[in-house]
């Protein structure tokens, strides 16, 4: 019931030594598969040193995330029959991470950015507070992250403008919203969402929305709202002019 | 060969930690915490980046007696299920203090930031699962490993004393006199040499799904801690209980595998066959018999919150179920692709999509089917591997000196078949006591140990041979073979014949093994992996063969045609395998010893 075809595949090769080129492969597959599945049949019989990063293959890990034909994209998760395969499928590294090799990426950044992040901080006490799914739903929403950084690739303050020493990006504004919008948190976060995280370099053109293999609703659901909180604290006139009459006297 | 090994060996990055987890997994990074906390130095190894681990693929639940969403629950009963269970096999003692410290790790995370589905007054929502007398499972809709895992990555980081090492390889164990001195591995985006002195070491390194071809496992899955830890004399057992999950994705054939979760028959989940009988309730063993449902009306009536009506036959212990899918297909009533259909459609569209989301969403992208309508079509996948290294039960301390293993790599609490559920749980109660056992082993020894340059040198010289011009049979290729025998000899339903038939297909496999090479430089190269996963893949596969042929009877996930029973007299055995002195593998038969009085009665109480 399989359907054999015979595809060209362009590959993004190189590494930080070696100048990347595009290479094209000629392979059988089977209609059913993803884009994955024709890396490995790739890497299986002509190239073994392929680099590719994947690990689970179903979607949970966000792993295997690069770009086709232009479009950032979970490779696990992209059927080939979504392309027209009468022309090359391209498969390119994403954009705004340093090389390593092939189609692997040196995303450490976004570990370095995460630990900026203050942890959880639960009330002190021993007795148990309750959250009612109604005030959580919105936090279970952010939380569906798999950490494939396709919204880190996308989006354009990081991609064009490379501004990596101001701006968290959009995953983390999005961590910083879970963290902020959680029922229990002690910690007032918006001062480092404003200052060190920089949500002000965001211009709301929801890149990074659609590119979300999860669909998590980023730019309307977190960073809009944490920009209403940012806004609220410091540009609300009332409070501003409270401010000022506070620091003259 | 085109390294010189002088070079390398004095070009060797090292670091010396009290304490070195192997896997970032629930297991390695709740057993880092607690090192940490304990005073050690720690360092992580992960093959993989921060937060890739299996655990994220964990789907239904953590099985914890909470006793909030259903009050009659408690430690007594959880443990008594999983005994159940494991039909009888596992440790008690491991099952007694999972069953009792679950809890506690599971308020931890939510301490720790994990926000899991609530109950209507505000609690922790427990889920009902396979062979858990009552719902049990916290859970996050269909992604609780993921919240796992992400709680104790944005913990674990912020641990002064933990340092992590992302995306390299351990590639061996280092021992002398029986006590670890340290693992040697290689960085995977520019080859680099590691050399880790450590005075304990734990290994949380998971699972062996990739030795076989329909699999819910992850390429990290390749048996690596299981056969590290045998070449360097560590005791294995219950290595014979590879559970199949009765529920894998069984089209399209490129997703084949693919987990579906146990939380769609907790959810009410039907299963059929392609005459559309519901026939799980045909297939209710003895042991269970009185327990579940005998009609679909009572059934639904247990959906509905009925507290009288006893639960649907779909929540049968997992060996059970697979079994059941597998004679009905053997049968001729099996759906078109050879497997079953389960059926959540009944539930409604709303309620699918919010507590099975990812199902929906996997469905709906890989197979073009909308899962709140129709039924999906499903089929027995390798998933999990009850035994491993054995453990001290409330240490964690195998028989090597300093060598620790927690999560799936350890064996004992499971028995002969897992409980959904009580994997993650597994992780957090067992990889804390490592944690705080391995630590506190590593401060009470006062020096590091060097591993000698000879040991150090052969293994690298080991690690580089596959780049040897005469290496020239293909990595991917044996994989690909090892995986269809693997299917085929050592798969869900066993025989003498076919085993020692199997075992010799094997042996010659680590032949070509031997002979396989990889092609480039070292960077980031995934034939070389494939090479060096492939031995541990080779070693752990035998192992497998060997124990499936010790045991001679049918219990749990073991299923021998030629011993269709289970047997009383074998109930307490065990068959330790360990590295015999000419290299080979030992199987010994062992006793389990007596359960004590006091929680044998616990296994025989009726709720």
């Amino acid at each position: 019931m399989n359907e054999k075809m015979n595809i060209d595949v362009q590959i993004q090769r190189g590494d930080t030594e070696n100048e990347s080129t595009i290479e094209t492969y000629n392979v059988d597959v089977d209609k059913k598969m993803v884009v994955l599945d024709a890396l490995h049949e790739i890497q299986a019989f002509q190239v073994p040193d392929l680099a590719v990063r994947w690990n689970c293959k179903a979607g949970k890990c966000g792993s295997c995330s690069a770009e086709v034909n232009g479009k950032p994209r979970l490779m696990c998760m992209s059927k080939l029959t979504d392309y027209d395969l009468s022309e090359p499928l391209v498969i390119k590294p994403m954009k705004s991470f340093p090389l390593i090799k092939d189609l692997v990426t040196d995303v450490k950044w976004n570990y370095e950015v995460n630990k900026k992040i203050k942890p959880y901080s639960h009330p002190n006490g021993e007795e148990y507070h309750t959250m009612f799914q109604e005030e959580v739903d919105r936090v279970q929403e952010f939380r569906k992250c798999i950490e494939c950084f396709l919204c880190q690739d996308v989006c354009h303050v990081l991609r064009s403008h490379n501004r990596r020493d101001a701006f968290s990006g959009p995953r983390f504004l999005l961590r910083l919203a879970s963290l902020e919008m959680h029922p229990l948190d002690t910690l007032d976060r918006v001062p480092e969402i404003k200052q060190d995280f920089g949500i002000g370099y965001c211009n709301i053109t929801k890149c990074c929305t659609e590119v979300c293999p999860e669909e998590i609703p980023i730019t309307d659901e977190a960073i809009i709202a944490l920009k209403e909180r940012v806004v609220d604290r410091y540009y609300d006139p009332v409070s501003m002019f409270v401010r000022k009459l506070f620091v003259r006297n | 060969m085109k390294y010189n090994i002088e070079e390398e060996y004095e070009s060797i990055e090292k670091h010396d930690y009290d304490v070195l987890v192997i896997g970032a997994g629930g297991a390695g990074l709740r057993a880092a915490i607690e090192a940490g906390r304990a005073g050690a130095k720690v360092g992580i190894v992960t093959k993989s980046l921060l937060g890739k681990a299996h655990t994220v693929m964990a789907e239904g639940g953590a099985a914890a007696a909470l006793g909030m969403a259903d009050d009659r629950d408690s430690w007594k009963v959880h443990f008594r299920d999983t005994m159940r269970g494991g039909k009888l096999h596992g440790d008690w003692r491991m099952a007694e203090i999972h069953a009792k410290e679950a809890p506690d790790r599971i308020l931890e995370l939510e301490r720790w930031g994990a926000v899991f589905d609530r109950t209507k007054d505000g609690k922790i929502n427990q889920r009902n699962f396979g062979g858990h007398r009552f719902p049990r499972l916290a859970h996050v809709g269909d992604r609780t490993g993921l919240e796992l895992i992400r709680t104790l990555q944005d913990k674990v980081v912020h641990e002064e004393n933990v340092h992590i090492h992302m995306e390299l390889t351990i590639t061996n164990l280092l021992v002398e006199n029986n006590s670890i001195v340290g693992a040697f591995g290689y960085q995977r985006d520019d080859g680099k040499f590691f050399l880790f002195n450590s005075k304990s070491i734990i290994l949380a390194t998971g699972g062996i799904g990739k030795s076989y071809k329909i699999t819910s496992n992850s390429w990290e899955y390749t048996g690596d801690g299981h056969s590290m830890a045998f070449d360097i004399g560590a005791e294995l057992m219950d290595m014979e209980f590879i559970q199949f999950h009765p529920t894998g994705m069984v089209y399209p054939s490129s997703v084949k595998g693919i987990l579906v979760t146990e939380g769609v028959r907790g959810e009410g989940g039907i299963l059929r066959n392609s005459k559309g009988e519901r026939f799980m309730f045909n297939y209710v063993p003895e042991m269970f018999s009185g327990e579940y449902a005998e009609t679909p009306e009572e059934a639904e009536r247990w959906l509905d919150g009925d507290r009288e009506a006893r639960r649907p036959p779909e929540l049968l212990t997992r060996d059970v179920v697979a079994r059941a899918i597998l004679s009905e297909v053997k049968a001729g009533r099996g759906s078109p692709n050879g497997g079953a259909f389960l059926d959540i459609s009944h539930r409604g569209a709303d309620y699918v999509k919010k507590k099975l989301p990812s199902m929906y969403h996997q469905f709906k992208t890989l197979a073009g089917l909308d899962i709140t309508k129709e039924p999906m079509e499903v089929g027995p996948t390798t998933h999990y591997i009850m035994g491993g290294i054995r453990v001290h039960p409330e240490t964690q301390e195998t028989n090597v000196n300093g060598l620790f293993a927690a999560g799936e790599v350890g064996a004992g609490l499971h028995g002969a078949n897992r409980l959904g559920g009580n994997s993650l749980s597994d992780l957090i109660v067992f990889g804390k006591r490592a944690g705080e056992h391995a630590a506190k082993s590593a401060i009470s020894k006062s020096d590091f140990k060097n591993p000698s340059k000879e040991l150090v040198q052969d293994i690298i010289k080991e690690v580089l041979s596959p780049f040897d011009d005469d290496k020239t049979e293909n990595p991917y290729e044996i994989h690909r073979d090892l995986q269809e025998i693997m299917g085929e000899y050592v798969g869900i339903i066993r025989s003498e014949e076919k085993l020692k038939e199997g075992l010799v297909k094997i042996r010659e496999l680590e032949k070509r093994t031997e002979k396989s090479g990889c092609d480039g430089d070292r960077k980031y190269n995934p034939g070389w992996h494939e090479v060096l996963d492939l031995k541990r893949m080779i070693t752990s596969s035998i192992l497998f063969a060997e124990a499936a042929l010790a045991r001679k009877e049918s219990r749990g996930a073991h299923t021998r045609d030629d011993y269709p029973n289970s047997e009383k007299d074998l109930t307490k055995t065990l068959y330790v395998l360990s590295r015999g002195d000419d290299g080979g593998i030992e199987v010994k038969e062992e006793f389990m010893g007596e359960i004590p009085a006091e929680l044998a009665e616990l296994i025989e109480v009726e709720y």
